[in-house]
């Protein structure tokens, strides 16, 4: 555990010289998408007399809850990408740490804790400013955190488990390209999955970002979860330790074969 | 760079026998089908400065790679400081330095960040840890640098950077891999006597290398590798002495002419060597040897008489067929 912190440690080193690029995007990219896509596009769908179906709710406070799971699962997959390749193969910082005490259950763990420490940065930010355009309440949308980044990881750990056999960038790209893109727009963020074709709805409930959106928005609008929110709750951490495993299995093949 | 904890170092070295740091017996590298390292036998004294020869290819890094564990042994006995590769590696690691063939340093970060993050995976402390970056950014000549980025560094400054980086934990076993590939030869010869001052001081040294220069003044002891085997072993001049001869005549005849007398010279040395531009005779006296050469009327375009060096050996043992 000691070294697995240090690994942490190492890493928020490095951040000190990053962070306010990534912080200033952690603020501005909800703000841009709330504004546009809520207050909007939401102020057409707010008018309109049928808008009953989101059971009554401001369309900014609907896809903002959405968004909260939908960012903590953006940073969690960027984390488990470029970082990860950068350490295996262009800046080896990996290759470097390895030849320390630290071994590559010490080095996935404590990469992993520091992105569940990114994640829980974007979310907070994600949280600040909803709550400050007053899109969602604030006690309710702190609620949504753990559930936020819990998504977080979900896709933090399995990306990081796929970049450890992933050869060069344009793997990377795939990922972001074929899955998170689509799960970003037709897992639950931006309408209901009810909207889907019937035949595409099943594939919703296999993403792990519509479990997140569930929770994050019966956290913070007080809609009621699909399944029991322990099924849901379970489903993520799935993933996340399936990931956490992987990785670990993949990055020995790959930087102690 | 060394200090009390060598005293440490003896028990488990008594354990292991002969104060040995290292030892292999039988030991073997598989990559699924590929042998990478064929049951070679070796160890490694406390205090001595060790080299791996041998062409690309032949097993020196994977050798290299199992010592610094950092890669499971196949098959085999290995011990590193009287320890256990395969369950006791971090143990090991904590005492082992280890330059890389190719950098690993995270080139946007400054020289002394580079130093700290490395030294806090070895778990060492605020001051001692900012006392030792002090000196051995003094040691490796990069003071003035302490502050600047690594990306803009030369490669021989990055060179003498990942030597101070090793060097952090005051490591008993300092493990280089090709240190001194792709550097110009300034850079080399000050990475050469910094090395040689760590050797003076006590450190261990393992070094892997296709330099013959850099063999003979770095080692006391090394042993040449050529496919996947140890082909050699013993000091610099022992196997000079043994593999070839003290000097060595290079006779250069105008082009088209050398077929014609490769006969003329079998009985003037112990061994002819004829490659396509010039005629080697190995040979214990140059000079004679050139008499008796002009003594048969031959007058070859050039004549150079010069000590036989390691490269002789090493061309002799692992032949001069070209590797990529």
């Amino acid at each position: 555990m000691v070294q697995s912190l240090r690994v942490v440690e190492a890493n928020a080193r490095v951040y000190k010289r990053t962070w306010k690029g990534s912080a200033v995007t952690a603020f501005l990219s909800p703000v841009l998408f709330l504004l546009a896509m809520g207050l909007g596009l939401g102020s057409i769908i707010d008018s309109n007399p049928g808008a009953d179906g989101l059971g009554g709710v401001r369309y900014v406070s609907f896809i903002a809850s959405g968004l909260l799971a939908a960012t903590a699962m953006q940073t969690g997959a960027v984390e488990g990408s470029w970082p990860v390749l950068s350490g295996i193969k262009w800046m080896k910082s990996y290759h470097a740490a390895l030849a320390t005490p630290v071994r590559v259950s010490d080095l996935v763990t404590g990469n992993l804790l520091w992105m569940a420490v990114r994640v829980t940065l974007s979310a907070v930010a994600f949280a600040i400013v909803s709550a400050l355009l007053g899109v969602l309440a604030p006690i309710e949308v702190l609620a949504a955190l753990p559930a936020a980044i819990l998504t977080g990881m979900a896709f933090a750990a399995p990306v990081t488990a796929y970049t450890a056999i992933a050869k060069d960038e344009t793997r990377l790209s795939a990922v972001f390209r074929f899955a998170i893109l689509p799960m970003f727009l037709f897992s639950g963020t931006f309408f209901p999955i009810e909207q889907l074709p019937g035949w595409l709805q099943p594939v919703a409930y296999v993403t792990p970002l519509w479990h997140g959106v569930e929770l994050c928005r019966s956290s913070a609008i007080g809609f009621d979860t699909v399944l029991d929110p322990i099924a849901h709750l379970g489903y993520l951490a799935l993933w996340a330790s399936a990931g956490w495993w992987f990785a670990q299995r993949n990055l020995r093949k790959r930087l102690q074969p | 760079m060394h200090n009390q904890e060598t005293a440490e170092v003896r028990p488990a070295d008594a354990a292991s026998g002969g104060g040995d740091l290292v030892t292999a017996r039988g030991l073997t590298k598989r990559f699924d089908d590929f042998v990478a390292v064929d049951e070679v036998d070796f160890s490694i004294a406390h205090g001595e400065a060790f080299g791996f020869l041998g062409p690309n290819g032949a097993g020196k890094t994977s050798t290299m790679r199992m010592i610094a564990s950092v890669s499971p042994v196949t098959e085999g006995h290995l011990r590193v400081l009287g320890m256990e590769p395969a369950s006791q590696g971090p143990e090991i690691r904590a005492r082992l330095g280890v330059v890389p063939q190719e950098d690993t340093l995270d080139t946007e970060l400054t020289v002394n960040e580079n130093l700290y993050i490395y030294g806090r995976y070895f778990g060492i402390g605020g001051t001692v840890l900012k006392e030792r970056i002090d000196e051995l950014l003094d040691f490796v000549q990069l003071t003035e640098r302490r502050d600047s980025r690594v990306e803009p560094l030369s490669g021989g400054m990055k060179r003498r950077l990942t030597i101070a980086r090793a060097l952090i934990n005051e490591p008993d076993v300092l493990i280089l891999d090709e240190p001194t590939t792709g550097l110009d030869p300034q850079a080399r010869h000050v990475l050469w006597d910094r090395l040689y001052r760590l050797k003076q001081r006590g450190v261990t040294l393992i070094i892997t290398t296709h330099y013959m220069d850099e063999a003979e003044q770095l080692c006391d002891r090394l042993v040449v590798m050529d496919q996947a085997k140890i082909v050699a072993e013993g000091s610099p001049k022992a196997l000079i002495d043994q593999y070839s001869t003290r000097e060595v005549v290079e006779l250069r005849f105008a082009v088209g002419s050398q077929q014609n007398v490769g006969h003329l010279l079998d009985d003037l040395a112990q061994r002819i060597e004829e490659l396509p531009d010039r005629i080697l005779l190995y040979t214990h006296n140059g000079d004679d040897a050139v008499g008796a050469v002009h003594e048969r009327g031959l007058n070859p375009e050039s004549i150079v008489v010069r000590r036989s060096t390691l490269e002789d050996v090493f061309l002799r043992l692992t032949g001069r067929r070209l590797i990529d």
